[in-house]
């Protein structure tokens, strides 16, 4: 059972006060959008052994959404950063090169 | 024979004694007896039958990797099948049974399957799956279910309570022998907040009766001031009889802490369930004897060497009195010298290995002990009891030297450490030549979140066996875990300690002895079966496991494990860190239900939800049914009425006069702000931007594949504020919806949202006299001029602050009153009392359902499942063609959800009159590849219409609009068919006057 920080109240809560909402930083297509496009915002999911970005809501706590960057293999936790992002900060991406030299964005 | 010694005991008084029944009969032990040592002081040896060919099985280990001696436990409602009891301390008044046999334990049918053992090799499970087909019903599988199986399971609700609790540490140390306590030790002094647990009931582990020297004093010494260090440290909690049962992420620890089991009925809790969350986790959890694999090894009376001597030092029993002793190490040693200080025959040490040698050895030898070495059993003789074994070389196939008369044996093959809570979350092992043995691999921890090693093994755990190295280890692992690595390898190193590997015995041995030796106790597997799996193309170690059930039984394979997955080596020609383990997957031990469950169990099951009329309908006799967490009245039943004949009497009632729906669980969620016109936009199907202040629109709302999600009316209150009505069911879930778009998408748009469903009740008043009602009520304008249909106003009724709908879920004038959820009881009061003059009657969820269905109003959940489209419902009208974007607009803009080729909403008159069953399928001609018969729809609702008095029903058909008036067949429960006539799916005034007057 995962532990996470929510970066908007600071709490450490347990998994059972958040819900899980999948891959992160997914672009939006809609109406005009090519069938490749909106497959790859509906359906073409990452599914990595290793970093992924994740959303997660507080949702038995403050209520918000936060990012996660993790390990999906050890479940290290490299940081917690809020939703309003459209990609990881520059202070997630330097912790997880600091555990993961070899990983690619 | 087995029995209590006249002296000695460490663990038992023996002025306080206890009187149990085994199968019946009474039987004596003392306080600090298991049940096991006092089974055994009565000579109670044999136990139980073998879950597959009935053998005889007696007590064979001492602690919780007990395979053999499992009981059912207590009666009634506190009966429980499957404890072992070994782990099970004796009770006054505790009774137990055997189990796995018909008639009696002492005689059992069913130990023919032990001479039909050679039709019933490895995976003869998945064989009679094969053929002949009818074999399998009528042949196997009913004589499978009567003859496998151990305890049965209880069939009365459990008396006992059960409760969680939570703890928080720095260090948590699993295990309270020597290394487990020094760890503790060595945290605590440093001021980290320490747990520390013990699964058996007292402290110490195997030092008090292996007697080493520990730290330069006497075992038993050095514990008590250990013990008496710790309960003075503040920071440090002791918790002894608490299983830590399995190791999660994040440093998430479960333990069984035991309370009233050997109390029953005192009123505590029987079991604690600990939800720790350490820090650290320190495995201090020992290692676990191994048996050596030779012909009757299962035959009572034979027992792991420690075990026997755990019985004669902590209980005083003795389990024989001339017990052969083979080994392929030192630690049996210590047995036999146990043994012959009690006074016990000793004839003969069997050992494999060809130059035996070290203290322990010349101990036995200075005694007098008979040691035989490069010596093995080449079968045990005797039946329930043990009454001889044959000796023959380890090297060679089993040609018999020598026949010796004992009623026990001991045994051992070296030591397995227990490595299970390293290994949940991950961590890695490696084999250990020296010690034949799985060993936690320090370099390859499992890993908390901040990326450090999460579990720290000391002790035997990690493979070190001498008392020093122990403290050292424990001491490091308690205070400085990153040293740990270098620090094992040289105690490693040092230690001299050697377990050559012995995996049958002897090692050449004969078809039918091999087909005699046991691996895996519980579930009958033997060494024959692992190499017929192997012979057969099994060799994956997981796979093996599964097929031949090695290692599947409630021990979960504590003893057979390393032994099974050698023998599989060996079979296949590799190493075994090439074969590898099998995952090791919490619990450690079975946990019983009760405890896991705790107390959400009856009323507090899950939180319930109840309305602010709630307790009126419980008091007027309304039957409920589940909507979520709500408890909804389905009808209100009057005496003597079947729920069909209320609910007709509800329909009829309300659409003839007047009837009130405590629709309070309905979603109420407000959407303010600025841009709150351009987020309902994107969040419906249809405008709510253009909805004029002081009326009401019917919304849908969908996911962005482009399915149906929910529905429900908007009422817009001021220029910047929208209340959106949900389902029952998905106000909160449509809330949570909400906030992800405005949180993770469109966060610069500024937008609030409160989710206020439990602020208000809402009291729906319907049918014709629902003006008069209100009107009588007074305090506000509900004339159709002042409150049209789809309008809303406030003001006040009977003296309530009220806000009043005009919408119409059941096709009657209708009004919804939302008033404070503080009000909301004296509100409908009111109601019932103005409205006695109108007949005015209450009507629950299925007059509803009807109502609607006879509107021909969708139902989310009922006409949708996720796969359907507003325009399989034909809801066209509520999806708009002006907007640019909506939620759900590209996904249904998809070739398969646009296309007219699909099963599109229609209703269903029977020609009989008679009521489609729910679920049922439109046939079409033909069958499909698998044979089944082709399908065209299916219905969707489907009931007895009292108002029209026939059977109707709505259901998405292929085509189906265009197609009205053509009867198709549905298919029925009883396999015969139900013709209907396709039709419009409004039945009931199709023009909507009666809600628009």
């Amino acid at each position: 059972m995962l532990t996470l920080t929510c970066p908007c109240c600071g709490v450490t809560a347990e998994e059972t006060e958040l819900a899980p909402g999948y891959e992160a930083h997914l672009k939006r297509f809609g109406p005009g959008s090519t069938d490749a496009e909106f497959e790859s915002y509906m359906f073409a999911r990452k599914n990595p052994k290793g970093v992924h970005f994740e959303r997660w809501r507080h949702a038995y706590g403050c209520g918000k959404w936060f990012l996660a960057a993790r390990c999906t293999a050890t479940l290290e936790v490299f940081g917690t950063y809020p939703a309003q992002t459209t990609e990881p900060p520059a202070a997630i991406l330097d912790a997880i090169r600091a555990r993961r030299p070899d990983w690619k964005a | 024979m087995s029995t209590r010694l006249a002296s000695g005991g460490r663990l038992i008084d023996r002025k306080t004694t206890q009187k149990f029944t085994f199968n019946g009969t009474w039987l004596s032990g003392f306080s600090g007896d298991t049940l096991a040592s006092a089974l055994l002081a009565n000579d109670q040896m044999l136990v139980g039958r073998s879950f597959k060919y009935h053998r005889p099985r007696g007590i064979l280990a001492s602690g919780p990797e007990e395979p053999n001696a499992l009981v059912n436990l207590g009666r009634d409602d506190r009966l429980e099948p499957n404890q072992r009891t070994t782990t099970t301390p004796l009770f006054d008044g505790l009774q137990a049974t055997s189990q796995n046999h018909w008639p009696s334990l002492e005689f059992d049918i069913g130990v023919v399957n032990n001479y039909a053992a050679r039709f019933l090799p490895a995976g003869f499970y998945y064989k009679t799956f094969i053929h002949p087909r009818a074999a399998w019903k009528h042949l196997f599988e009913p004589v499978i279910r009567k003859s496998a199986g151990l305890g049965r399971a209880p069939k009365d609700r459990d008396a006992d309570r059960y409760e969680q609790a939570y703890a928080f540490c720095d260090v948590l140390v699993v295990g309270g022998g020597i290394a487990g306590l020094q760890a503790a030790l060595s945290a605590g002094r440093r001021g980290d907040r320490v747990i520390l647990l013990e699964q058996a009931a007292h402290w110490g582990g195997r030092a008090p009766v292996d007697g080493d020297a520990v730290g330069g004093m006497a075992a038993g010494d050095w514990l008590t001031a250990a013990l008496e260090e710790l309960h003075a440290l503040p920071n440090v909690t002791l918790r002894a009889a608490c299983t830590a049962t399995g190791v999660y992420d994040h440093g998430y620890v479960l333990a069984a802490e035991s309370l009233a089991d050997a109390t029953p009925g005192d009123g505590r809790p029987r079991q604690r369930l600990w939800r720790i969350r350490a820090g650290r986790i320190v495995t201090a959890t020992g290692a676990i004897e191994r048996p050596l694999s030779f012909a009757g090894n299962d035959i009572p009376g034979v027992m792991l060497a420690a075990a026997m001597r755990d019985y004669v030092v902590n209980h005083a029993v003795s389990p024989g009195d001339r017990t052969v002793i083979v080994t392929n190490n030192d630690d049996a040693y210590r047995t036999a010298l146990v043994l012959r200080d009690a006074g016990l025959a000793v004839p003969v040490i069997l050992d494999a290995r060809p130059a035996p040698a070290g203290p322990l050895v010349e101990a036995a030898r200075a005694r007098g002990i008979r040691i035989e070495a490069g010596r093995a059993i080449a079968k045990v003789q005797g039946g329930k009891r043990v009454t001889g074994v044959q000796i023959c070389l380890q090297a060679g196939e089993g040609a018999v030297l020598e026949e010796i008369s004992c009623d026990a044996v001991a045994m051992s093959g070296g030591w397995s450490p227990v490595v299970h809570l390293w290994s949940h979350c991950g961590g890695k092992l490696n084999w250990d030549d020296r010690l034949s043995a799985f060993l936690p691999d320090p370099a390859r921890p499992p890993l908390n979140h901040d990326g450090r090693a999460m579990v720290t093994p000391a002790g035997a755990a990690a493979g070190i066996f001498e008392p020093d190295a122990i403290l050292t280890s424990g001491e490091v692992a308690g205070a400085d875990p990153d040293s740990l690595g270098e620090v094992q390898d040289e105690l490693l190193a040092r230690q001299s300690v050697v377990v050559p590997p012995v995996w049958v015995m002897p090692q050449g041995a004969r078809a039918d002895l091999r087909a005699k030796m046991w691996l895996d106790f519980q579930n009958d597997v033997k060494v024959s079966d692992v190499q017929l799996a192997a012979r057969e193309g099994y060799e994956s170690v997981e796979h093996t496991k599964r097929y031949t059930t090695l290692g599947m039984a409630t021990d979960q394979g504590k003893l057979s494990n390393i032994n099974g997955l050698a023998v599989l080596a060996q079979a296949l020609g590799e190493d075994i860190p090439q074969v590898g383990t099998t995952t090791f997957r919490p619990p450690y031990t079975p946990v019983t239900l009760g405890t896991l469950a705790g107390e959400a169990r009856g009323e507090i099951f899950q939180p319930l939800r109840r309305t602010p009329v709630h307790g009126w309908h419980e008091s007027h006799g309304a039957y409920f049914e589940p909507v979520g967490l709500w408890r909804r009245p389905y009808c209100y039943p009057r005496s003597g009425e079947s729920h069909a004949d209320a609910v007709k009497r509800e329909v009829l009632n309300t659409r003839a006069g007047l009837g009130l729906l405590d629709a309070s669980t309905l979603g109420k969620i407000i959407v303010k702000g600025p841009d709150a016109g351009r987020f309902l936009d994107m969040l419906y199907t249809n405008m709510m931007s253009t909805l004029p202040v002081g009326k009401c629109r019917y919304g849908l709302m969908c996911n962005e594949q482009g399915f149906l999600s929910d529905d429900g009316v908007v009422a817009r209150l001021d220029e910047d504020t929208w209340l959106c009505h949900t389902t029952s069911g998905g106000a909160d879930r449509i809330h949570g919806w909400m906030e992800d778009w405005l949180q993770c998408e469109w966060w610069d748009w500024k937008v609030y949202t409160a989710n206020l469903t439990e602020h208000y009740a809402q009291i729906a008043v319907v049918g014709p006299k629902a003006r008069a009602l209100l009107e009588k009520l007074g305090g506000m304008d509900v004339s159709k001029e002042a409150l049209p249909f789809m309008a809303w106003s406030e003001g006040s009724l009977a003296g309530i602050p009220a806000r009043a709908f005009r919408i119409s879920f059941s096709g009657e004038l209708s009004y919804e009153i939302a008033v404070p959820a503080s009000q909301g009881l004296a509100f409908w009061e009111a109601c019932l009392a103005a409205g006695a003059e109108f007949g005015i009657s209450p009507y629950g969820t299925e007059a509803l359902h009807v109502m609607r269905a006879e509107k021909g109003f969708i139902m989310i959940g009922d006409e949708t499942d996720g796969t359907v489209t507003p325009l399989d419902l034909g809801l066209a009208w509520a999806v708009s063609k002006k907007k640019a974007d909506f939620l759900g607009k590209r996904g249904m803009e998809r070739n398969h959800l646009s296309s007219p080729d699909r099963w599109q909403l229609v209703g269903f008159e029977t020609l009989d009159g008679s009521v489609i069953p729910d679920g049922a399928y439109i046939l079409a001609e033909g069958s499909n590849d698998n044979g089944q018969r082709n399908v065209q729809g299916r219905v969707t609702s489907t009931y007895y219409s009292p108002t029209l008095k026939h059977g109707i029903a709505m259901g998405l058909l292929h085509h189906g609009p265009s197609r009205m008036g053509e009867v198709v067949e549905f298919n029925k429960t009883d396999g015969g068919t139900v013709k209907a006539r396709v039709a419009d799916p409004v039945f009931y005034d199709k023009t909507g006057e009666k809600q628009n007057v």
